[in-house]
């Protein structure tokens, strides 16, 4: 019987010509990322377990992204840092995205930002690869086809040391999306309806396996957007069989040869749903669930305190060029809080442009926020002096991926995950708006 | 090697996930530092909605409830191994849930830090905050002292030897899986 994308590259990172859901295997890691928040913790795990003077199995698969905690000026949130620079040198780690002068990020050359996007940014997200990150969005980067995942400080420390780490196969879950995407929806909307169907544990110990046509004519950035979201619905994994788009992608940023894999036509899957674009609609997810879906219509009219677009989930380069397409000519009636996920975004801001005009100064025009240095940011709340926090009581639209109680900041915050063209819709009108109001 | 663990039990429903157990401000806090380890406990589930109450009471270290008793998808979110590690380092000593979100599941298997138990059915309504309850091991039940109700349990299997090992290097090393520290 054949196997699915992800059986298939799990198969060959143990060694095997097969493997079937529920086997315990070792698979050997292509790469394993770590950032400031969880990076000091493995390092402790790891000089504990395997010595003082142990060392990395590969200083080259090893890849250090501070990202979290960085504009602060939490002393413990700065050590942190200083934790993994000292880690970096020790160990001569070749890719790790330093910054030292925390008054401007722009001087520091090789920072980044937000890991996940960073990661695909810098050519680390190959095809048939298999990617262990120490951060739940590490999903992320199954858009490129490759298998990644999410796991804690204890079992990154293992795969420090040793390369290798022991899992359980999971079964897929596939999910196909036929016709062409109306002009107003996003990947956000898609993710979210998938979520809104399967819940919020919907697919834990399982991988979601995301095609269809309408996926082959997605850029790279919004097929992220879906696998991102694949934790938010308890997966293991999200993946997205490897195509020319992703080629593409992954060669204008890297020479490393990848040997890319797909799943069999005979795979078996756990269950296979199928969803027309054309009939679907913006949806947000209303507090304090991803799961908790609306339409944007059902939730029109409910007023708002600010807007976020930031994150890994929604602050690449072209979440800020749709957010800019609806907010061009227009103002604002809430704070609008844009944080780039990386330097790299931040940049596209002042090049990109749309009828002449760039990104920022459509933003400006509009009344939004000044663009934020690249992190995380309030996406996950973070030290009381993070750029976005929420530290009271407001209604927030936000293009992030999470919106459990107290997630960016205040308990009492009510956050409403939606597109970037809801969230931009929702800024001009000061109240949660369809975007189609806009087209 | 605990047979059983008794004591108080805290009270929560479903999908409380790592945000709730350990709210991101506190992620700074690096979990193999011993001190920090310490005020992680002290943090634990300090981001639940007020009308849970408090968990672990203001200035103390430590909780007074060994056992969570929990519905759906407890730790999903994040992959942050602060989540049983605060858990842990504030006393807890086992979750009883319905169901785990799997990195929480596996990170408490990973640092040893408590037991993930689940229960067959949706226990949490039938529970209050400070009842009495009794995890038997070799049984694999929970019984409920304060309403005298018992409610069977799934087997830990695997999982338990990891535990009771002191986590995923411990066990390892203590089957000669890996080599013991020179």
């Amino acid at each position: 019987m054949g196997m699915t994308l992800t059986e298939k590259i799990l198969a060959r990172a143990s060694g095997r010509s097969h493997v079937v859901p529920g086997e315990n295997i070792w698979v050997n890691a292509d790469l394993l990322m770590t950032h400031d928040v969880c990076g000091p913790g493995t390092i402790g795990v790891f000089k504990r377990e395997f010595g003082a003077d142990a060392k990395v199995w590969d200083p080259e698969k090893v890849v250090l992204i501070p990202d979290h905690y960085i504009f602060t000026s939490d002393a413990r949130a700065n050590r942190n840092l200083d934790i993994l620079r000292e880690f970096a040198k020790e160990q001569g780690i070749k890719y790790f995205y330093d910054i030292t002068d925390l008054t401007n990020f722009k001087a520091n050359p090789d920072y980044k930002g937000v890991c996940h996007i960073a990661l695909a940014q810098e050519g680390h997200t190959r095809p048939g690869e298999v990617l262990f990150g120490t951060d739940s969005h590490t999903c992320n980067a199954g858009a490129f086809g490759e298998f990644a995942t999410g796991i804690g400080n204890t079992d990154a420390a293992f795969v420090m040391g040793t390369g290798k780490l022991l899992l359980k196969v999971p079964a897929t879950m596939r999910f196909t999306f036929v016709g062409e995407m109306p002009p107003y929806l996003l990947a956000k909307d898609l993710i979210l309806q998938v979520i809104g169907d399967i819940g919020v544990a919907g697919a834990t110990y399982r991988a979601l396996e995301i095609d269809g046509e309408t996926i082959t004519a997605m850029t790279m950035e919004e097929r992220m957007t879906l696998c991102n979201m694949a934790i938010e619905a308890g997966g293991k994994n999200g993946i997205i069989p490897p195509d020319e788009t992703t080629f593409a992608y992954v060669r204008e940023r890297t020479d490393k040869p990848f040997d890319p894999l797909y799943p069999d036509k005979d795979a078996s899957y756990y269950c296979h749903k199928i969803y027309d674009v054309s009939k679907l609609e913006p949806l947000v997810a209303k507090p304090h669930s991803p799961d908790n879906r609306a339409t944007v219509r059902e939730v029109e009219g409910t007023p708002i305190d600010r807007v976020y677009i930031g994150s890994c989930t929604g602050g690449k380069t072209e979440d800020f060029i749709h957010a800019a397409q609806l907010l061009k000519g227009q103002k604002v009636k809430v704070p609008t809080y844009l944080v780039p996920a990386t330097q790299k975004v931040y940049d596209d801001l002042f090049t990109q442009k749309i009828d002449g005009m760039t990104l920022a100064e459509i933003f400006t025009a509009a009344g939004c926020i000044e663009p934020a240095a690249p992190s995380c940011a309030a996406c996950l709340g973070g030290p009381k002096d993070t750029f976005g926090r929420m530290n009271q009581a407001e209604v927030c639209v936000s293009t992030t991926n999470r919106n459990f109680p107290g997630r960016m900041g205040s308990k009492e915050a009510q956050i409403y995950l939606a597109s970037p063209f809801t969230a931009a819709a929702s800024a001009i009108t000061g109240k949660i708006t369809d975007p189609r109001e806009f087209f | 090697m605990p047979k059983t663990i008794r004591g108080p039990v805290f009270v929560v429903d479903d999908n409380i996930d790592t945000d709730q157990i350990i709210p991101a401000e506190y992620l700074t806090l690096v979990p193999s530092n011993p001190e920090e380890y310490e005020k992680l406990g002290s943090y634990a589930l300090i981001g639940l909605p007020d009308r849970y109450g408090k968990f672990v009471e203001p200035g103390q270290t430590k909780t007074k409830y060994p056992i969570v008793i929990a519905g759906e998808n407890f730790g999903c979110g994040s992959s942050r191994e602060h989540a049983p590690i605060a858990l842990g380092a504030s006393g807890v000593e086992a979750v009883v849930a319905q169901s785990y979100a799997r990195i929480f599941f596996r990170n408490c298997a990973a640092t040893g830090e408590l037991y993930p138990w689940e229960c067959e059915t949706r226990i949490y309504p039938e529970f209050n905050t400070g009842d009495i309850a009794t995890i038997d091991f070799d049984q694999n039940l929970l019984i409920n002292e304060t309403t005298g109700k018992t409610y069977p349990l799934r087997p830990l299997g695997e999982i338990r030897p990891v535990i009771e090992a002191g986590g995923l290097f411990a066990y390892a090393r203590q089957t000669g899986m890996i080599p013991n520290r020179a």
